[in-house]
């Protein structure tokens, strides 16, 4: 599926916008992010499994706040780095 | 910190900001100096330190507004930079959370390799692989008094209770001691296994008991590299020494003038002489403004272990000068005479090539610094 990137974090994608991946769920989606792109998963959700402060996901324009929400191949998932002060 | 070098040469420091990392270089009679960077700009780097070991790693401590903590780590004395492959974090399941890494430190020189972190909250962890990779010290982490000793994750300073000043033994790796604020001073003899609080005779005035075991609020500990049974601290309630193996702690902090008084953040030692040292006092009346008193900025330094001081103020503004100065932002070099550096909230960083007797503004229009490191 199409993954899109905010700039914070297209360090890790050699500034790719865009990039595919593959998962069932946000989490299976992220795991494999992070396998492409070493490092980029941490960076956006903490080692308890929790969608970082300032992190959100949206599938197809909505906003998902569980890493369990289910996802399919055709969907398209935007990452954004919320607002977070001067 | 203190360092090996002891011929006069060019000095490098770190300077680290909520908005990126710089270094200034100088020349080795150390009267010109040149801004290089930022590197990392926009993120929020709270520590870099070079590993003296092998003089060309070096760690940065770093986050940003939306992204979790990481640790970079350079093996050409910061030319280039590679992140770490798993970052200081708790174990899965422990419910607590890096917010940022605070303090780096390289570990034992019969340790290459080895570094240690101190986190937001109070978490201590060790890389054996120069940064890599990062696991907890379990035996603090773990410990069943940890949470008795350090208070809750959102308990703490305002950006966050922290674990810092981690110092090294140089007569044993296994032999640690470790800062927090809140918590108090803390050490190990078994590499981490078990940890013991050492704040006897240090008052915490902020506390139900003044004297209690732990609780307190070291802003900063240092340890003297040529004398290790020397101990300083600038803590929340004053200025300390302990000489091992007391157990509790000198407040050296009396003699220092009423109206300045003996709060503060930062502390420097001389990296030879373990009677000499600088603070760079705060005011901590009232509601803690937290900046020099009166609008006049000062260091003060002691020759004789604390037990007198001296302002030296020379060259820096005389008076509606209201500088914050942060815990990590006060270092020495290694050269004769020692240079003593600070670096300003509002940006700014100090230097003296004569033991703090005169000021010169080094750089200035950087962001907030939370960190100067003499590399």
């Amino acid at each position: 599926m199409r993954v899109l990137i905010p700039n914070p974090l297209r360090s890790y994608t050699a500034n790719a916008a865009i990039v595919m991946g593959a998962g069932k769920t946000l989490d299976e989606l992220t795991a494999d992010l992070d396998r492409h792109f070493p490092g980029m998963r941490f960076r956006v959700i903490d080692e308890q499994g929790t969608i970082r402060p300032h992190i959100k996901f949206f599938v197809n324009g909505a906003q998902k706040r569980s890493l369990d929400e289910p996802l399919s191949e055709t969907d398209e998932v935007m990452i954004v780095c919320a607002l977070s002060g001067g | 910190m203190a360092q090996t070098k002891t011929k006069s040469s060019g000095v490098t420091l770190l300077v680290a900001t909520r908005k990126g990392l710089w270094q200034l270089h100088s020349e080795p009679t150390r009267r010109s100096w040149r801004l290089a960077g930022p590197q990392f700009l926009g993120h929020i780097v709270h520590h870099s330190v070079l590993d003296r070991r092998d003089r060309k790693t070096m760690l940065a401590a770093a986050r940003t507004g939306h992204l979790g903590p990481t640790v970079f780590r350079s093996s050409d004395k910061g030319r280039t930079w590679h992140e770490a492959k798993q970052p200081p974090a708790f174990r899965e399941g422990s419910g607590r959370v890096v917010d940022h890494t605070f303090w780096l430190t390289p570990g034992h020189v019969s340790t290459p390799g080895v570094w240690y972190a101190g986190t937001s909250p109070q978490g201590l962890f060790r890389s054996e692989d120069g940064g890599a990779t990062w696991r907890g010290v379990d035996g603090f982490n773990d410990h069943p008094q940890r949470k008795a000793w350090c208070g809750g994750d959102k308990d703490g300073t305002p950006d966050g209770p922290k674990l810092h000043s981690v110092l090294i033994d140089p007569r044993d790796a296994k032999h640690l001691y470790i800062g927090m604020s809140s918590g108090g001073v803390f050490e190990t003899t078994d590499g981490g296994a078990d940890w013991r609080p050492l704040n006897r005779g240090v008052r915490a005035d902020f506390l139900p008991d003044p004297d209690s075991e732990y609780g307190h609020d070291p802003h900063c500990v240092r340890m003297h590299p040529s004398l290790p049974d020397r101990l300083y601290q600038q803590n929340h309630c004053g200025i300390y020494r302990l000489d091992r193996p007391a157990e509790r702690w000198q407040d050296i902090g009396a003699t220092m003038p009423k109206s300045v008084g003996a709060i503060g953040f930062p502390m420097v030692l001389h990296p030879r002489d373990p009677d000499t040292l600088w603070v760079f006092p705060m005011d901590g009346s009232s509601v803690w403004p937290r900046v020099s008193p009166g609008g006049k900025p000062a260091v003060y330094r002691s020759v004789n272990g604390g037990r007198s001081w001296q302002r030296h103020a020379t060259g820096l503004p005389p008076m509606q000068a209201w500088l914050t100065v942060k815990r990590q932002a006060m270092t020495a070099d290694a050269n004769e005479p020692t240079g003593v550096y600070f670096g300003t909230t509002s940006g700014e960083v100090w230097g003296s090539r004569d033991e703090g007797r005169t000021w010169k503004c080094l750089a200035a229009h950087l962001p907030h610094i939370y960190a100067v490191e003499a590399a």
